[in-house]
């Protein structure tokens, strides 16, 4: 039987600093040290635990004691959050990753607490900034520029599925989901073509992957990453990381994003998918999908006939059907499954049906219709300035300034409900023990990482707590353990540690 | 490129009922959602930023992931 699917998503937010050095690095820091400041005023900072590093080395404070700009410390700062969350500098943006969640409705809910924040920190950074300067985030996947940077998703799976049946019978869905994932893009970045050679596509993300498996993540991305680092017992599991999707602004896509790729990826750990669906050139075909919003243009099989993105879709939804009968959909919560099957089938039915009707689901099809209304209203020519500004301000994290939350797009969870997991860890998972230790042994933890937490209690050498299960650790084995331990010392020795 | 002929796929077999039933539920969204259009247009200029075009230029990201 598959695996419980364990998943989480990591974002890389676009950053432009105004009134100040424009340095991403430097702005990104300072970003995540405002946030980290604002919350831990009374907190030593807890660093990540890089396996071949000192983690003592990392745990250095931070606080709005030290004269800030412009000596702001650019290394590449770390940080990792009450809810279980990892608020870090990676290349030259700030990243959040989610805690691990089991199922896609937790998913978004952390994917929108990162979303909170993330506008958390612009305004603790306006702060420390002063009024005439301020970061701003966006979060969106490329440049217009030909630069681009990623919105990435992880799955816990066996170690015993064969990666490369697994490759094989992922892509399909990777090239094809976009039809509901994609958050538009005006223009092209495909290299070697002009960018008004398009007018408006489905992706942000499909013109920049020029391979069909590899290890990359910068260059020459490919379509299924081989990145190994499960982050837990290697003999036992293997962690999918996905690069390929965009970055969502509508909650309906990043659930359907998550929830539909956690059921093809059991299917295909049962061996219920298949070869069917195989692609011809995988490479090609995201891009032909991408660069036609009509849904009409046939991409190549592995067979040589041909299909739309639309039918091998309806194809793998049927599969999907036919697995909840056969097997349940137990391993991504059996409501939240049943409750994906419902959407996966409405949205692909509206596609077909009137791409316009989901509207207030799809990113693509919603911001597709602030511009081309906007260029009705203007009389503005395809490619317009005006209109790459309606493109990157769709993305605009400052809420007086998103087009996307005045875009009319359906919401699942409630605002309160993003807040409070701003500061609180899903409870179905190893992050909240993370979590939850974090939040009451702040002083006692000098670094932590997915998979263990370095306590110093006093007594050498510094204490690992290794957690190479994810489903180990969770509110049902430890909330009364950390309850009834009121300093670390009492629960490393209640653990036996 | 020239289209190649299309075989298609073995259609899914998909209970029409389904589909009549979810389209008209989309499509009211979609009425309503014309109308708010209208009014987002109308306060599109507003949030718009004023230097648009320029913040659009001086928009340069380092590659990422």
């Amino acid at each position: 039987m598959a695996l419980p699917k364990v998943c989480g998503i990591e974002t890389e937010y676009g950053i432009v600093v105004r009134g100040a050095e424009n340095n991403p690095v430097t702005a990104s820091s300072l970003l995540i040290n405002s946030y980290v400041a604002a919350t831990n005023r009374d907190r030593g900072r807890i660093g990540w635990d890089f396996e071949d590093e000192q983690p003592a080395n990392d745990a250095r404070g931070f606080s709005l004691d030290d004269s800030m700009a412009p000596e702001v410390e650019t290394t590449l700062v770390n940080a990792v959050l009450t809810n279980g969350a990892r608020f870090y500098v990676d290349h030259a943006h700030p990243e959040i990753s989610t805690p691990e969640v089991t199922n896609a409705r937790e998913a978004l809910v952390w994917d929108r607490a990162a979303d909170e924040i993330v506008k958390a920190a612009m305004i603790a950074a306006k702060r420390v900034l002063g009024d005439d300067a301020e970061i701003i985030i966006h979060k969106n996947n490329s440049d217009g520029k030909g630069n681009s940077y990623g919105c990435h998703e992880n799955y816990l799976l066996a170690r015993e599925l064969p990666f490369g049946r697994l490759a094989r019978e992922i892509t399909p869905h990777f090239v094809t989901r976009q039809i509901f994932t994609g958050a538009g893009k005006v223009g092209c970045e495909m290299p070697g073509r002009p960018h008004d050679d398009i007018a408006y596509q489905i992706s942000q993300r499909a013109d920049f992957f020029e391979e069909e498996i590899g290890l990359e993540t910068t260059l020459k991305r490919p379509i299924v990453n081989t990145r190994d680092e499960p982050h837990a017992d290697p003999q036992k599991y293997r962690r999918l990381h996905v690069i390929v999707g965009d970055a969502n602004m509508s909650e309906v896509a990043t659930y359907l994003k998550v929830g539909t790729t956690s059921i093809v990826l059991s299917m295909i750990e049962d061996d219920a998918l298949g070869d069917d669906w195989a692609l011809g050139n995988p490479v090609t075909a995201i891009r032909q999908v991408s660069h036609d919003p009509s849904l009409r243009q046939t991409i190549m099989l592995g067979d040589g006939t041909r299909a739309t993105a639309l039918e091998v879709q309806w194809g793998l939804f049927e599969r999907a059907r036919k697995y909840e009968q056969s097997h349940g959909l137990d391993c991504v919560d059996e409501a939240v499954g049943a409750d994906i099957m419902d959407r996966w089938e409405r949205v692909l039915t509206g596609l077909e049906t009137d791409p316009e009707s989901v509207g207030h689901w799809v990113d693509w099809v919603a911001k597709r219709r602030l511009v081309t209304g906007f260029a009705e209203r203007h009389d503005l020519a395809p490619g317009s300035v005006k209109l790459k500004a309606i493109d990157l301000q769709y993305h605009d994290m400052r809420p007086e300034r998103c087009l996307a939350s005045r875009a009319g797009l359906d919401t699942i969870i409630d605002q309160s409900e993003a807040i409070d997991a701003m500061t609180r860890p899903p409870e179905t998972t190893r992050a909240y023990f993370r979590g939850r230790c974090l939040d009451k042994y702040p002083d006692d933890i000098v670094a932590a990482n997915w998979d263990s937490l370095v306590f110093d209690i006093g007594r050498d050498p510094l204490r690992r707590v290794p957690m190479m299960e994810p489903l180990r650790g969770t509110a049902e084995h430890v909330a009364t353990l950390i309850d009834d331990s009121e300093t670390a010392r009492d629960l490393l020795d209640r653990l036996g540690e | 490129m020239a289209e190649r002929q299309q075989k298609s796929k073995q259609s899914p077999t998909r209970d029409d009922d389904t589909v009549a039933e979810a389209a008209p539920a989309v499509t009211e969204t979609g009425e309503k959602l014309k109308a708010e259009l209208d009014d987002l247009l109308d306060e599109i200029d507003e949030v718009l930023e004023t230097n648009a075009e320029d913040f659009v230029k001086s928009y340069v990201q380092k590659g990422g992931q």
